[in-house]
């Protein structure tokens, strides 16, 4: 086990090279000058130049891209000009802050999806069965953004219940209690199609699994329905889920943008779009990037823990 | 592609109501954005200071109009029609680009494979939304960069669906007759492999449509798609969540509109993936409820006063059992009745298809509903019919008094489980043993199959264990609980025949071993019935044609398709150049013949084995022939 996860670890290595290649040249590509950017229209041109070697402009793509590399490597993500600070720091800041709301939603989501499949499943064709088809497919289909206004109207605006935006209380907040009261609304409106994909495809390999001759071989031994399902089904099932819940860890990642930007929640996704929009291409590069990487290491993660589920993957 | 007796695709689709309404709303939204400009509608952008945030239902503004007087209707048609059609070619663009590396990597193979993927595998190691955020930022925003974007982070997906597909049908045998009549490899693709990837290329279009609907209207929603004053219907949400407090409906009626798009959509996706892929076809992806459905007319009747009180372990009158495939009926066991003496081994012999199996699946209810039910007859033991039993008392007797082993002992046994786990559950199902205490009751039934270090291949999964080494792990399960029937599948046909002859002794001796237990054993092996069988009923077409004791069934078979079988055997020490194999095969059980079902294939039938229903005949103390003509008759 513990070789075979060495083994994995060694792979990521290129695949994590390969990555900062491509943030690296796409951000390359962003159109605009940042040092007009920073300098405003009227800049002289000894400015620009000067700017332009701080930046390390100067030099060739491929240079800039082993300067860039380097300092990566030693943990140095370079200074955002546009909130004048280390792009590590405000990055790690902002990550922590998308890794609370998107950890929530994926427990939510894992938790929910799961149930909902094997719920699905195993009442095939009842009215459970229907109604939650139903439901995911509403919960696919909703558009995110779209549903957190929604919520925001009911709970914020009209019941009170539950705060707007934010991730504290500006004044007394900072409490655990104030954060999941800020947490609850973004956090299942992230939550909600991953909620849905993982229990359409949960149904599916339940269907699957419980159609195997090892299912009617618990059946003969005489187990409990609840047995058969939630143990003897349910494990079997798991070896095929897992690699969804990674990529839905992604999802769950990624889709934070439009949540952050919704709920107004202090994470990489809001300060990818700003640094975007001001041409803070350090910070855009960095925060692409240590999302990347944990997204790697997720799917890493999942790959692990379907090893360890499944012993006939290992030998 | 077969296009056998499916009927077509539209009529599919048709008779699914659900797609088919999908479909509907999808139209209709499309037809209504096509026809926009000839519509009654104020022009999207025509701004008006004067009717600013006009709520729904106001006059002449059906759904009211935004924070610069923009008439809302107008600019929903509008905002759907840019929708659908960013959606539509970006998805035009992904299939296209995505099939085409999918089909060259799986069809060239080798490096060109691993590098195409290699990228592919990188683009897919981004969250792909970040990944579509990253490329629109480069690009700069703007409603076609976002198409582009979104399209570029999809290609991946079709990349790996059509190259899967593809590299399965480049080893089958059509591609080798193709290329071997000298079609080069680019016709090859075209003209062969091309038309059986479209399936999947459709179904991984219409499943991956509403999302991208969605995403580039995330992105306009995020200011980096559609730039105003475009009506742009994620724009338009965008610019509404500022007026979220004053205006809601401004930013909620566009929203509503992105989901009915996507949801009709996912409906025909979901619609399309079922007509074109049969397997994933809802209806034939079915679990196998708990227990075999009874829908039995005598089945909770007064016991049947001669059975009840007999000295059998079991007991079968009449047993019905069918399975409903589509509009057909399938009568898999056609009546069937037998008695299984305590202490008894009575095979039951067939080929493939008489029904044997689902004869023994039928006694505990282990035939899989839906499609299978029992429709008629009752199941004797102690003096109780066990088709009136609730799940919990069938559960009792299941690796209780009545045990099963099956035919494929590595399908049979759970992968994800250690051998010994399987085998100490079975016992903790049935007594009050803790874990310890079952591990150990376990390691020493693995001891008692005679399998080598106990204590440690208790440990192994079944993947582990060579074919006869499984089997015998299934036989200590069995005989965890002291049954007192063993029900037996086929359980030495997939195994190596040197294995084959080793676990059928082990079988014998454990049964007598464990206060005789009574044995019902499967087989299609009349080798297998001499060796261990005390009576044989022999089976065809899901009926009961021949029973008497082994030896005299075996000597001198009675009915003319016992007999055929029987010289099927291969004898030992004898060349025989070719095994005789009977003639035909047998009637499908959804459409059997009148009379004798196995007339067909008779060499010696006649005009009346094919008229009325033909008893099981006595022949002797019992001995009984489904047949007019036997092959002897007993003198009288």
């Amino acid at each position: 086990m513990w070789s075979y996860i060495a083994k994995r670890l060694l792979f990521v290595i290129p695949v994590l090279f390969g990555m900062t290649a491509i943030v690296f040249l796409i951000m390359a590509m962003i159109p605009g000058d940042p040092a007009t950017a920073i300098l405003g229209a009227y800049a002289t041109p000894e400015n620009i130049a000067r700017i332009n070697r701080q930046l390390g402009l100067n030099h060739s793509l491929f240079e800039q891209y082993l300067i860039w590399l380097g300092h990566i490597l030693q943990g140095d993500l370079g200074r955002s000009y546009s909130l004048n600070r280390p792009v590590l720091d405000e990055v790690l800041e902002r990550f922590s802050a998308t890794l609370t709301l998107a950890g929530a939603s994926f427990l939510l989501c894992s938790l929910f999806g799961l149930l909902a499949g094997i719920v699905s499943a195993a009442r095939q064709f009842s009215w459970t069965d229907r109604v939650i088809t139903l439901l995911v497919l509403i919960g696919i289909s909703t558009p995110s953004f779209w549903l957190g206004l929604l919520l925001i109207l009911v709970f914020a605006v009209e019941l009170q219940w539950l705060p707007a935006s934010g991730m504290n209380a500006i004044y007394g907040g900072g409490d655990i209690q104030d954060l999941l009261s800020h947490l609850a609304l973004p956090a299942i409106t992230l939550a909600v199609i991953a909620t849905g994909v993982i229990a359409r495809l949960t149904r599916g390999a339940m269907l699957e699994v419980l159609r195997q001759d090892y299912i009617r071989t618990a059946r003969a031994k005489g187990l409990n329905e609840r047995r058969v399902i939630y143990r003897h089904a349910f494990k079997a099932a798991l070896v095929a889920i897992i690699p969804v819940l990674g990529i839905q860890a992604g999802f769950v990642l990624g889709g934070a943008v439009y949540i952050e930007t919704v709920f107004q929640w202090p994470g990489i996704g809001r300060m990818l779009v700003q640094a975007i929009a001001t041409r803070d291409i350090l910070l855009a590069q960095g925060g692409v990037l240590v999302v990347a990487t944990s997204y790697v290491l997720f799917n890493l993660a999942a790959d692990v823990a379907q090893h360890r589920l499944d012993p006939r993957l290992t030998s | 592609m077969t296009r056998s007796s499916r009927p077509s695709a539209w009529k599919l689709l048709r008779h699914n109501h659900i797609a088919f309404f999908g479909l509907c709303l999808f139209l209709l939204v499309t037809v209504i954005a096509l026809v926009a400009p000839i519509l009654p509608l104020s022009a999207p952008n025509d701004t008006a200071p004067a009717e600013r945030l006009l709520r729904p239902l106001s006059e002449g503004r059906l759904l009211g109009t935004d924070h610069l007087g923009r008439d809302l209707l107008s600019r929903l048609i509008w905002g759907a029609r840019v929708s659908i059609s960013v959606g539509l070619s970006a998805t035009l663009i992904a299939s296209v680009i995505g099939s085409a590396l999918g089909l060259i990597a799986g069809f060239a193979g080798g490096r060109t494979d691993n590098v195409l993927m290699r990228g592919v595998d990188m683009l897919m190691a981004f969250p792909y939304i970040l990944l579509a955020l990253a490329i629109v930022a480069a690009l700069g925003p703007g409603l076609s960069n976002a198409l582009y974007a979104i399209a570029l982070v999809n290609i991946p997906f079709f990349a790996r669906n059509i190259r899967g597909v593809t590299l399965s049908l480049t080893r089958r045998d059509f591609v080798d007759a193709a290329r071997l009549s000298g079609k080069g490899p680019v016709r090859i693709l075209l003209t062969e492999i091309l038309p059986n990837v479209a399936p999947i290329i459709v179904i991984t279009m219409s499943t991956t449509l509403g999302w991208m609907i969605l995403e580039t209207a995330g992105l306009s929603f995020l200011g980096l798609g559609a730039q105003p004053p475009q009506a742009d219907l994620g724009a338009m949400l965008g610019e509404g969540r500022k007026l979220l407090f004053t205006a809601p409906h401004v930013s909620v009626i566009p929203g509503l509109m992105i989901f009915a798009l996507v949801m009709s959509v996912n409906l025909i996706g979901d619609g399309v993936r079922d007509v074109l892929d049969p397997k994933l076809k809802s209806g034939s992806l079915t679990r196998p409820s708990a227990m075999t459905e009874v829908q039995s007319a005598d089945a909770k009747s007064s016991p049947a006063p001669d059975i009840s009180a007999t000295q059998d372990a079991l007991a079968v009158r009449n047993l019905q059992t069918e399975f409903l495939v589509g509009t057909d009926i399938y009568k898999a066991v056609g009546g069937v009745s037998f008695e299984l003496g305590k202490g008894e081994c009575l095979g039951l012999v067939g080929e493939s298809g008489s029904g044997k199996s689902v004869t023994a699946m039928s006694l505990l209810r282990l035939a899989p509903t839906p499609p299978g039910r029992i429709v008629s007859g009752q199941i004797w033991r102690s003096g109780e019919d066990l088709l009136s039993f609730p799940l919990h008392r069938i559960q009792a007797l299941r690796g209780g008094e009545i045990a099963y082993i099956f035919q494929d002992p590595l399908s049979s046994l759970h992968p994800l489980f250690s051998v010994g786990a399987q085998v100490a559950e079975a016992i903790q199902a049935h007594q009050p043993y803790s874990h310890r205490e079952a591990w150990r009751a376990a390691v020493s039934l693995l001891e008692q199959v005679r399998l080598p270090n106990a204590a440690s291949i208790a440990h192994s999964y079944p993947h582990e264990l060579s074919g006869g080494m499984r089997q015998r792990v299934c036989i200590a399960m069995a005989l965890a609980n002291h049954p007192q029937i063993i029900v037996a599948d086929e359980p030495t046909t997939a195994l190596d025949v040197t294995v084959q002859a080793q676990v059928l002794k082990l079988m014998n001796q454990q049964r007598k071993q464990n206060e005789a237990a009574a044995l019902l054993f499967i087989t299609h092996d009349f080798g297998v019935v001499s060796e261990i069988c005390d009576r044989v009923a022999v089976m065809y077409a899901g009926r009961i044609v021949e029973v008497g004791a082994a030896g005299e069934v075996l000597n001198k078979p009675a009915h003319p398709y016992t007999r055929l079988l029987i010289n099927c055997v291969p004898i030992p020490g004898r060349n025989q150049d070719r095994l005789p194999a009977i003639p035909g095969s047998p009637p499908a059980v959804n459409n059997l013949p009148a009379g004798c079902a196995f007339a067909d294939r008779c060499p010696f039938a006649e005009g009346d084995c094919r008229n009325g229903d033909i008893r099981l005949r006595p022949l002797g103390e019992n001995r009984f022939a489904r047949c007019i003509k036997p092959l002897w008759k007993t003198a009288p």
